[in-house]
């Protein structure tokens, strides 16, 4: 027997049940009749055919007229034929699109991976959840022989596929700079000629990117627009904003970017974070920078990857678990 | 997820008026009512967002895009109106150097 003949046998059955008792548990093999002919991919006009023959075997002396209704019927059943075999299809190509999907999200993935270098004096954590399954947010870190470690963190302004496309560029873009990698401001004013060149006009870049040199503790850098982070001085116990001035990637060729230096002494953090970051939104407003240095203050006794760690769970419970923007928060420690 | 944009032409200037949030979601309605308006030779546009409650970064790469397409054409492109909070986005990426842009306290709304 097909699929087809077992549901027709069915569905007589239940019918000539509910037919003699009237019980809800007849009424109830009508709802897993409707279940498996969906799963059959029964369509709707086949269940007015399959109800017309069940109906023609149980009274065989039913009417001509009432025979011809149910023909009626059926033909007015046939769009939501079409419908229902669309909706199909849809399935179908959803379904495909999520695994692509999943697949794009694990090249991006292997594409961003990066590790966080290991320095004897130095303490690092960092933390990127993206919103949706890809990401629009960047970081990177590179060591050199010296021992100094060059940080990136990268904000592409968009969300979703498109922003990781663009992520994409601004990595191979970066993987081709010079080894030797000494002034962030000429970093991010090569990197800016490439995206200038390359981006559609409405898509921009915020970049910041520093460099720590762990021999005499100097940390320089240059922002492109980037979201400011902090900087925390261990002595005076205080969070400063680490200021760094210039224009986003991607908008003017020309742009020339500042270049800033700081001393960092034992205890000393610097906190790099995306915009996910400070534009998270809870129901009583925006967080607030004071909050998020308060937040940071919590944990403050903790490792970096613990404090960078600890600040995301509690920003997600703020947002009830729906982050809106990609998040990345990154913090450099001298321990000694 | 609300946004009203009302444009009104006053002496050949392309005035402007935005309402509600600029995310995501109301940033490419923005985009596809005002972009056809920049593509004119020595176009002059005002965009005043005093009624914007809320803009996100979305929101700033339509600004940067139609400010490109503006300047491209040899016009005027300026922002009034703006809240601290928008002020301070427009100071953080640098924009403010560039792009010609009021906030309240400079009477941007007038």
């Amino acid at each position: 027997m097909t699929k087809r003949e077992y549901l027709e046998k069915d569905y007589r059955d239940a019918l000539s049940k509910y037919l003699a008792e009237q019980t809800e548990q007849a009424l109830y093999l009508g709802q897993k009749i409707s279940k498996s002919a969906m799963e059959s991919d029964i369509s709707p006009e086949e269940i007015i055919s399959i109800h017309q023959n069940a109906l023609k075997q149980i009274f065989p002396e039913l009417s001509k007229d009432e025979m011809h209704a149910l023909d009626f019927l059926l033909e007015v059943m046939l769009e939501y034929g079409v419908a229902f075999r669309e909706l199909q299809s849809l399935r179908h190509q959803q379904r495909e699109l999520k695994s692509e999907m999943e697949i794009a999200t694990n090249v991006q993935q292997t594409l961003l991976g990066t590790n966080i270098p290991v320095i004897d004096n130095l303490d690092i954590g960092a933390i990127s959840v993206p919103a949706k399954h890809m990401s629009g947010d960047y970081f990177h870190f590179v060591e050199d022989e010296h021992k100094r470690v060059a940080v990136a963190i990268a904000d592409i302004i968009g969300k979703g596929i498109p922003a990781a496309l663009c992520m994409s560029m601004i990595k191979y873009a970066m993987d081709s700079l010079p080894e030797n990698r000494t002034s962030p401001a000429s970093v991010l004013e090569s990197i800016n000629r490439v995206v200038e060149q390359n981006v559609d006009s409405s898509m921009f870049i915020t970049m910041f990117y520093g460099l720590y040199d762990p021999s005499n503790h100097i940390f320089t850098y240059a922002s492109a627009g980037h979201e400011p982070g902090f900087f925390y001085d261990y002595q005076e116990n205080e969070f400063k904003e680490l200021t760094a001035r210039g224009l986003l990637l991607g908008v003017d060729k020309r742009t020339m970017y500042k270049q800033y230096e700081r001393k960092i002494e034992v205890g000393d953090m610097i906190i790099l974070l995306s915009d996910g970051v400070t534009e998270c939104r809870t129901n009583e407003g925006f967080i607030e920078r004071d909050t998020l240095v308060e937040l940071i203050q919590d944990s403050i006794h903790l490792d970096a990857q613990s404090i960078v760690n600890n600040l995301y769970k509690k920003l997600e419970k703020m947002q009830h678990f729906q982050l809106r923007d990609d998040f990345t928060l990154i913090i450099i420690r001298r321990k000694f | 997820m609300n946004i009203s944009i009302d444009v009104q032409d006053i002496n050949s200037e392309v005035r402007v008026y935005v309402k509600g949030e600029i995310d995501a979601y109301t940033a490419p309605r923005l985009r596809e009512k005002l972009y056809p308006l920049s593509d004119k030779d020595k176009v002059v546009m005002v965009v005043d967002l005093s009624e914007v409650s809320y803009m996100d970064s979305t929101g700033l790469g339509v600004f940067v895009g139609l400010f490109k397409n503006v300047r491209a054409h040899n016009g005027d492109f300026k922002i009034i109106g703006l809240s601290e909070r928008l002020h301070r986005l427009f100071e953080i990426t640098g924009l403010a150097d560039i792009i010609h842009i009021k906030s309240h306290a400079e009477g941007g709304t007038q």
